[in-house]
């Protein structure tokens, strides 16, 4: 295959960044997006260049580590990671442009590097369930319903890779913050922190910067973990629920 | 618990970027409220003069004699002017989040599955704010008359629409309120937190059926008009 590439190359935060075109002859259509940006690299470092800087870790597409932006849609053109996606998704000749995930509370640090702290820190304001240290309880002490246990599941397959504010035209982290309050809010284990959760993680949220959501919909549809839409109504309805003067803790 | 202490306060539910949106969603079903009712109304330009002026006089008479005349209107108008107030500046704050979260834009961004409708509700918004202050200027406070002046809501009204370009201009602004209520009617239902996996698709479709409903029936009576079914 035969492909030109306009990658976008950002020496670090501060300096502003470009599209940069390689042409790449003999691409494999085989080849992961990775691998295929892993002998770009190889050249570029060959040829004495500085290679392109991307996020990336178990390549199975489960750690949430990359992700970029490709031809205008979130990991590209399949439903899934950067790292699964296989050149045979694109054609011989295609143009493909790469851009890191835009959000400013995404920082660029180089090239399709962002920094993505701005989750760590809405986890940390309330995507959690206390619990007293000692031994772990058992197991069966606390049944979950199976329609629950399912529900909270497919919301914590949320890998945190930050598809969904890439792909809000609003840049919001909405996705993610209700697939969190949806999986705890889901377990029993998460009820007495819930009304306080949502409040705290949201007003977390809007602090780091992100835009609101108007419920257009493009986070789920780019989610390569398939969290659905349905989470934010449930995050809306906590937070109206919160509001109620009976549930505040 | 041993956690880490925040050291910044927690701003209380209702100034999160969602309690912005509760406010939007709620003023936005008075407002849908509203325009079914003042819909309605406008149909009986179909029954004839007598008819469409008695609906006219009977909206000033309404609540009577516990109400004084035209209190039911006023009291109307200045629930809806609060609402507007409210639902603007909401959108106007979540507007500049909005803009501020992603400051450089993509040089290729491609929505994957966003509507139209979805995607203009800033604009849209404005353009029909736009267009309720010219139609309040036109039918309410008269300051802009088209073919005369009338005492009769009726013959304003017919005298109004048998000008093309006002009847072009209603179109337009109508489209737009259509392509509001689209996704309005669905965000609002989303935000309210009352939509699931099941209904998100009903709920949608139901959106979609209203806002039609609606315009049609704003524009059945311009374009009966100006097509000489109604004189």
């Amino acid at each position: 295959m035969k492909i030109t590439l306009k990658i976008w190359r950002q020496k670090n935060a501060t300096n502003p960044g470009r599209l940069v075109t390689y042409e790449r002859d003999g691409v494999s259509a085989d080849m992961s997006f990775l691998e295929m940006l892993d002998v770009l690299n190889e050249d570029l470092t060959t040829q004495g260049e500085e290679p392109v800087a991307f996020d990336h870790d178990c390549r199975e597409g489960i750690c949430g580590s990359c992700g970029v932006v490709i031809d205008g849609v979130a990991h590209g053109p399949q439903r899934t990671t950067t790292c699964q996606l296989h050149m045979r998704s694109f054609a011989d000749g295609d143009t493909i442009t790469v851009e890191p995930w835009r959000a400013d509370p995404f920082p660029v640090i180089k090239d399709l590097v962002v920094n993505r702290g701005a989750f760590d820190r809405i986890i940390a304001a309330g995507g959690f369930v206390s619990v007293n240290t000692g031994s772990a309880p058992e197991a069966h002490a606390t049944p979950v319903p199976k329609v629950d246990a399912d529900r909270a599941f497919e919301a914590a397959a949320c890998i945190g890779c930050g598809a969904c504010v890439a792909a809000c035209p609003n840049a919001s982290a909405m996705l993610f913050t209700a697939a969190k309050i949806t999986h705890l809010g889901a377990l029993p284990q998460g009820q007495p922190e819930r009304a306080a959760r949502v409040v705290s993680m949201l007003d977390q949220q809007d602090a780091e910067g992100f835009g609101g959501c108007t419920n257009i919909g493009e986070c789920a549809a780019v989610c390569p973990a398939g969290v659905p839409l349905e989470t934010i109504s449930q995050l809306n309805f906590d937070l109206r629920r919160s509001m109620t003067p009976s549930r505040r803790h | 618990m041993a956690i880490a202490t925040q050291d910044r306060k927690t701003r209380p539910a209702g100034r999160t970027s969602v309690g912005l949106k509760v406010v939007m969603a709620t003023t936005g079903v008075l407002f849908l409220l509203f325009l079914l009712a003042h819909s309605y109304g406008n149909l009986k330009a179909f029954a004839g003069q007598a008819a469409y002026d008695g609906y006219a006089e009977h909206l000033r008479t309404f609540g009577e004699p516990i109400l004084p005349r035209s209190g039911f209107l006023w009291l109307m108008g200045v629930v809806l002017i609060v609402s507007v107030v409210l639902h603007v500046s909401a959108a106007v704050v979540l507007w500049q989040r909005a803009h501020r979260a992603r400051s450089t834009p993509y040089v290729a961004f491609k929505p994957v599955q966003a509507t139209l409708s979805s995607r203009t509700m800033r604009w849209g918004g404005l353009t029909i704010l736009l267009f309720v202050i010219f139609h309040l200027l036109q039918f309410t406070t008269g300051t802009i008359q088209v073919g005369g002046s009338f005492d009769s809501p009726y013959q304003r009204l017919v005298a109004a629409f048998q000008v093309w370009y006002v009847v072009l201009v209603y179109a337009l602004a109508m489209v737009a309120l259509g392509m509001h209520l689209r996704h309005g009617i669905w965000s609002a239902v989303q935000t309210l937190g009352w939509s699931t996996r099941a209904r998100e698709v009903p709920i949608k479709r139901t959106a979609l059926v209203i806002a039609l409903v609606i315009v049609v029936g704003f524009l059945a009576p311009p374009v009966g008009i100006l097509f000489g079914l109604v004189k």
